[in-house]
């Protein structure tokens, strides 16, 4: 009895923790709003950052972007040959990417490429007392290191994937086209056909918006909140890329039903 | 014990002072004035909490009782915005540097200046490159901290305190890990940035011989307490035996080197 009351003791506190926990990302989520207006007129800090955060994920992006679509044309045209229907490769590749594969997967590869190291940048500017002596020269973390980081995350985001997909389509057209031998116009002129604006490309647009504000602020929280230390910061960065990549799955789903219906 | 004067005008004040880190006591009742125009030393073993001190007069940490009074404003009491107001009239150096590691050393020092003020390019490259002078680092501008060592990058870090000539500066050990004819050019330099351009200064140091000689007052702490006070001539000739042991660095005392712990013998043989 004693020890089922101790089991529900540690979910009760478990769970008040994450709720704590959750409180605190939101008044940072406010802070960092708030100290975005400063940041006009400050472009400088900005643009470092998007160098940093957004340039150095090209390439890991690119080359996933290219593979995904080579795999994608490869098992699309082998499902679709059965029914005689591998002239529409073209579309199936290009949804699968706009809608779901782009910004997903570009959300992911990014919490492991740029979010955890924003995560570990910012946790040791912790460790060594950098962010206290900024505090103490009356400059607020904030606008100085939070801000600019979190902006160029929102930002990159929907660029990265909009290159994730772009170079799969590419993937898939060397792969369907190049080496299986689906008719190269029936590629393009389906695809055309297809894909819609609205429904298609800005419902991923959307999604990678959403997904590069959430990655990017686990990213800058986790750093914030770590605990000064080696360890502290070695944490933090394993739960940037862990929570990131539920955070996002979990988001697709919802986001799928609403927009592509269904439920 | 020697009062420090009252007709002195206070610049910061602590009255019954407490702090705790979880269950553990640091400071337990303190009272420590910083008068102005003078340079204050706060001395004690290591880990009795005189960097937690500082933390305390910058805001940094909420003290569990008692208040931190500075310019007659209680600190804890203060908004973020006039927290910050007070700030920008304090310097602080780090006991570890806290330099910026993505910022050469120039820019290190100019950058509470860029902050804080609109002044001409020029002019910050003329007010940076006197600081460095005076730390003896001028060649040294365009490194990075992780190319200094650490006593180079300590000296960095009071360059940048001062950057702003701020009414108030608190050194966190500026000895520490210098050689003796920079220790010499540091005492120098913190007497005569206090005395030109009156400003108030607090020390944190072991260094007894360095900071009898340019302390105004002395205030010994050990235990979370305030065990002495005074000027260093009065600390010299106290007959306190806490005074006596820190200043002639005595291992046995009042004071205790050993963090508190069960006797070695009962914890050896407990295995
Ligand atoms: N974050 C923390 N959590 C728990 N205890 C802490 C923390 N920071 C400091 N302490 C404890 O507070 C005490 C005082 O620390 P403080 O840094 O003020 O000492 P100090 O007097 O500056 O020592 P030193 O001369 O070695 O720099 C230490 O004993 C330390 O164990
Ligand atoms: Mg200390």
């Amino acid at each position: 009895m004693a020890a089922m009351l101790s089991f529900f003791q540690q979910i009760g506190s478990k769970a008040f923790l994450s709720l704590a926990r959750l409180g605190r990302a939101h008044i940072f989520l406010l802070r960092t709003f708030g100290a975005l207006p400063s940041l006009w007129g400050e472009f400088r800090l900005v643009i470092a950052q998007l160098f940093s955060v957004g340039v150095a994920t090209v390439q890991i992006i690119a080359i996933s972007g290219l593979t995904v679509g080579m795999v994608l044309g490869l098992q699309g045209y082998t499902t679709l040959v059965d029914f005689g229907a591998e002239d529409s490769l073209g579309q199936m590749v290009a949804l699968s990417l706009l809608r779901e594969l782009g910004p997903v997967l570009t959300a992911i590869l990014f919490a492991g490429r740029a979010g955890s190291a924003l995560t570990a940048e910012i946790g040791l500017m912790k460790v060594t007392e950098q962010l206290p002596a900024m505090e103490i020269m009356a400059v607020d973390p904030f606008k100085r290191v939070i801000a600019p980081r979190f902006i160029a995350g929102f930002i990159s985001m929907p660029l990265l994937a909009a290159m994730f997909s772009a170079l799969g389509i590419i993937g898939g057209y060397i792969v369907g086209v190049g080496l299986v031998g689906v008719d190269d116009g029936a590629f393009w002129s389906q695809m055309q056909a297809k894909v819609d604006f609205y429904d298609d490309i800005m419902n991923g647009v959307i999604k990678s918006v959403v997904f590069g504000v959430v990655a990017t602020w686990i990213a800058v929280y986790e750093g914030y909140e770590a605990t000064p230390t080696t360890e502290g910061v070695a944490k933090a960065t394993t739960r940037t890329v862990v929570h990131t990549a539920f955070a996002v799955l979990g988001l697709d789903f919802i986001l799928t039903a609403l927009m592509f219906g269904g439920l | 014990m020697t009062e420090i004067e009252t007709s002195q005008e206070l610049l910061v004040r602590m009255e019954g002072l407490k702090f705790s880190h979880g269950n553990r006591v640091i400071l337990d009742g303190i009272n420590i004035d910083i008068p102005k125009g003078k340079v204050t030393t706060i001395m004690g073993p290591s880990g009795t909490g005189k960097t937690t001190v500082l933390r305390l007069i910058t805001g940094q940490l909420t003290p569990s009782a008692g208040c931190v009074m500075v310019e007659g404003q209680e600190v804890a009491g203060l908004n973020r915005s006039a927290l910050y107001a007070l700030r920008k009239k304090m310097g602080m150096m780090f006991q570890s540097g806290a330099l910026f590691s993505d910022l050469s050393v120039f820019e290190n020092v100019a950058f509470p200046i860029r902050e804080h003020t609109d002044l001409p390019e020029s002019m910050i490259r003329d007010l940076v490159l006197i600081k460095l002078e005076a730390v003896g680092l001028r060649g040294a501008k365009s490194l990075l901290p992780a190319e200094l060592s650490g006593g180079m990058a300590r000296r960095v870090a009071l360059a940048r305190a001062v950057a702003l000539d701020p009414m108030m500066v608190m050194y966190d050990e500026p000895f520490t890990g210098q050689d003796p004819i920079t220790v010499g050019v540091i005492m120098k330099l913190i007497r005569t940035l206090n005395d030109s351009l009156g400003l108030t200064s607090i020390l944190v140091s072991h260094d007894v011989a360095e900071v009898s000689q340019i302390s105004d007052y002395l205030y010994v702490m050990s235990g979370g307490k305030v065990v002495e006070k005074g000027s260093p001539e009065v600390l010299q000739n106290s007959d306190s035996p806490w005074v006596q042991q820190f200043l002639n660095g005595l291992p046995d005392g009042p004071a205790r080197f050993h963090y508190p712990a069960i006797d070695l013998a009962d914890e050896m043989l407990s295995e």
